[in-house]
């Protein structure tokens, strides 16, 4: 697990759903298929209404003029309850498979958490203040997991953030099967 | 003796092999019965395979991994027909016993309302479902949650899978449910009052007289949408209504042990509510605890009403809508899609006035569609009552968030199945007590 994440940020506001993450209709794709992992990237996000794409202006695409897969932004601001709804994977894995490593939020819907940190898709993490409306999309990003410290490197700030807790030691496994190894729940 | 614990507790200690656990534990607990579908099920397999000896993967249990196809079923999208593929070969190569194919008599509908018909809900058992909506079956006292493919994976290959207990929040419905009132007033109530987050890693016990006097499908509809809370898991304790329906279906006739809260267990948050006093309410656009009264918004145009889903296309919720329905000719494109194909054929055997409720719905101009998830989460472009353009429609399903019904600039208003048949007669938001009292 990455320690130090520096990348632009792309805002979003609360209740983000996995509706919103990855439309239903995309989850005909299989995950498990390599060309199909990638469509989650290309549709992440694809759900978000415009006016909330973004923030604070909104109307920002998520993805670059150059790359329909990938998008420039690495890591995702949010405000409370980010990714609520549904129990698919396809919403931590379309992160992911755009390029963000991790999502800094108030506090996540209980599947979503799981599966980013079971799946070790991403990395969840919870700001001690409200940020949605602090940072804005596109300013660039340290967020130091040893510090416990997101630094916004276009405006100076720099805020606490959350220790990852019991969850560190499945991230640093890399996921929960090698977690369920490491603890011998699961033979290696 | 441990400390007094909720029904929750009690089961994940049972489940892990423990006395007592208390909430913010992390348990490995053993998992009764898994279930997946055609949206989580290929992934699942996926994970499965590459954890566990590729082809040579064995599930820890053949009669303990149940696979209802019920999401993308109707269409003509090959990805999703090549989904259901993954599915039929994977339980071939298995050897599953319990398998519910589509285009065979076997087949059933949607998974939350098919996992009880087909006598996979128990009392005091835990069951784990790649669908957030699994938790319905807590109506039948047993711990349920969803869970994605990674932890469904791992549980096909070991049956356990580590859980941190939650704390349970109590809601107390007091008092004979009015004529005009439904499980899905009540919940939609709850939700409304602590919001889509407010429930958060927590379980939300139901509990009451008011609950008790509720039929199985009706509890059933209570706890489908403790998700919408953010709820880990809805409960309900096990009574005579509950075991008369399991005993009738259990499948393999399995034991089990009924579990009920302890007398002085602890609870995060309790509220009571007297049923007398609460009103037909309606979650607006775009979120589950965007709640009004009915009355506050009545008079509200809508393109479309939609009746179905887990949450509101049960026997007794088409028997609700039926009763306003007869005899008169809805105004808006009204889609009805019962959750399982036992239902549909309820549609046939159930009459009011001497008229089948399919026959009341047809005589309406409603459109009757075949059992499945259908347009509750949108799917594909082809699939029956999806949200194609930017309407404003009023359903019985769950969930209203941005493009959940497909377009996401489309307007779903969330409402019990009287409060839907009233809005499709009247083509806007219309309050059911005008037609019922």
């Amino acid at each position: 697990m990455q320690r130090r994440i520096e990348g632009k940020a792309y805002v979003l506001g609360d209740n983000v759903d996995t509706d919103q993450i990855i439309p239903a209709q995309y989850l005909t794709y299989n995950p498990s298929i390599p060309a199909e992992y990638k469509m989650f990237g290309k549709y992440a996000l694809s759900g978000v209404p415009d006016d909330a794409a973004g923030l604070p202006k909104g109307h920002v695409s998520f993805h670059g003029p150059d790359d329909d897969f990938v998008s420039p932004y690495r890591i995702i601001i949010g405000g409370k309850n980010f990714g609520c709804g549904s129990s698919r994977e396809h919403a931590p894995i379309a992160l992911a498979a755009a390029g963000i490593v991790a999502v800094v939020a108030e506090f996540y819907a209980r599947i979503f958490f799981r599966n980013s940190v079971n799946g070790g898709y991403l990395i969840p993490v919870e700001s001690k203040t409200r940020l949605a409306d602090q940072v804005c999309t596109g300013d660039d990003l340290v967020i130091d997991l040893t510090a416990n410290t997101l630094t916004n490197k276009t405006t100076g700030d720099v805020w606490e953030l959350h220790p990852l807790g019991e969850i560190a030691p499945i991230l640093e496994a890399g996921g929960l099967f090698p977690y369920a190894q490491s603890v011998g729940m699961l033979a290696k | 003796m441990p400390s007094p614990m909720t029904m929750t507790e009690k089961i994940l200690a049972r489940a892990s092999g423990k006395d007592a656990v208390a909430p913010g534990e992390n348990v490995w607990v053993n998992v009764d019965v898994l279930m997946t579908h055609d949206v989580c099920g290929p992934g699942t397999i996926g994970v499965f395979k590459k954890h566990f000896g590729g082809d040579g993967a064995k599930v820890w249990d053949k009669e303990k991994v149940v696979v209802i196809p019920d999401h993308y079923i109707f269409t003509k999208d090959a990805m999703a027909n090549r989904n259901v593929d993954v599915l039929r070969a994977f339980v071939k190569e298995q050897d599953l016993k319990y398998y519910y194919d589509v285009g065979t008599a076997d087949y059933k509908g949607v998974c939350h309302i098919a996992l009880p018909e087909e006598g996979h809900t128990r009392p005091g058992e835990v069951l784990l479902g790649t669908d957030s909506h699994t938790c319905t079956a807590g109506a039948f006292g047993e711990f349920a949650t969803g869970i994605g493919n990674t932890d469904a994976g791992f549980v096909m290959g070991t049956g356990k899978l580590w859980l941190k207990t939650p704390p349970t929040m109590r809601f107390v419905f007091h008092g004979d449910l009015p004529p005009y009132l439904m499980a899905k007033d009540l919940i939609l109530s709850v939700i409304g009052d602590i919001g889509v987050d407010g429930a958060t890693y927590r379980a939300m016990e139901f509990d009451g007289d008011g609950v008790t006097a509720l039929n199985i499908e009706e509890r059933m509809t209570l706890c489908n949408m403790a998700i919408e809370a953010g709820g880990k898991n809805g409960i309900i304790a096990p009574d005579q209504i509950t075991f008369d329906y399991v005993n009738k279906r259990n499948a393999g006739q399995k034991p089990y042990q009924a579990v009920y809260t302890d007398p002085g267990a602890t609870f995060i948050h309790e509220k009571v509510y007297d049923v007398r006093t609460l009103e037909p309410v309606i979650a607006k656009p775009h979120s589950p605890d965007n709640r009004a009264f009915v009355s506050e918004v009545k008079g509200t145009k809508l393109d479309r009403a939609y009746i179905g889903s887990c949450t509101g296309g049960k026997l007794t919720d088409f028997r609700a809508a039926a009763e306003l329905l007869q005899g008169k000719e809805v105004k808006i494109d009204t889609f009805v899609v019962p959750a399982t194909t036992e239902v549909a054929r309820g549609l046939d055997t159930e009459r009011i006035g001497g008229k089948s409720l399919r026959e009341i719905f047809l005589n309406a101009g409603a459109k009757i569609g075949d059992a499945s998830c259908a347009a509750c989460l949108g799917g594909p472009s082809d699939t029956f009552g999806r949200l194609n353009t930017p309407i404003s429609c009023i359903s019985t399903t769950n969930r209203n968030f941005p493009g959940r019904m497909g377009h996401k600039e489309a307007k779903v208003f969330l409402a019990s199945p009287l409060t839907v048949a009233a809005s499709a007669l009247s083509g806007s938001i219309a309050d059911c007590r005008d037609l019922l009292i």
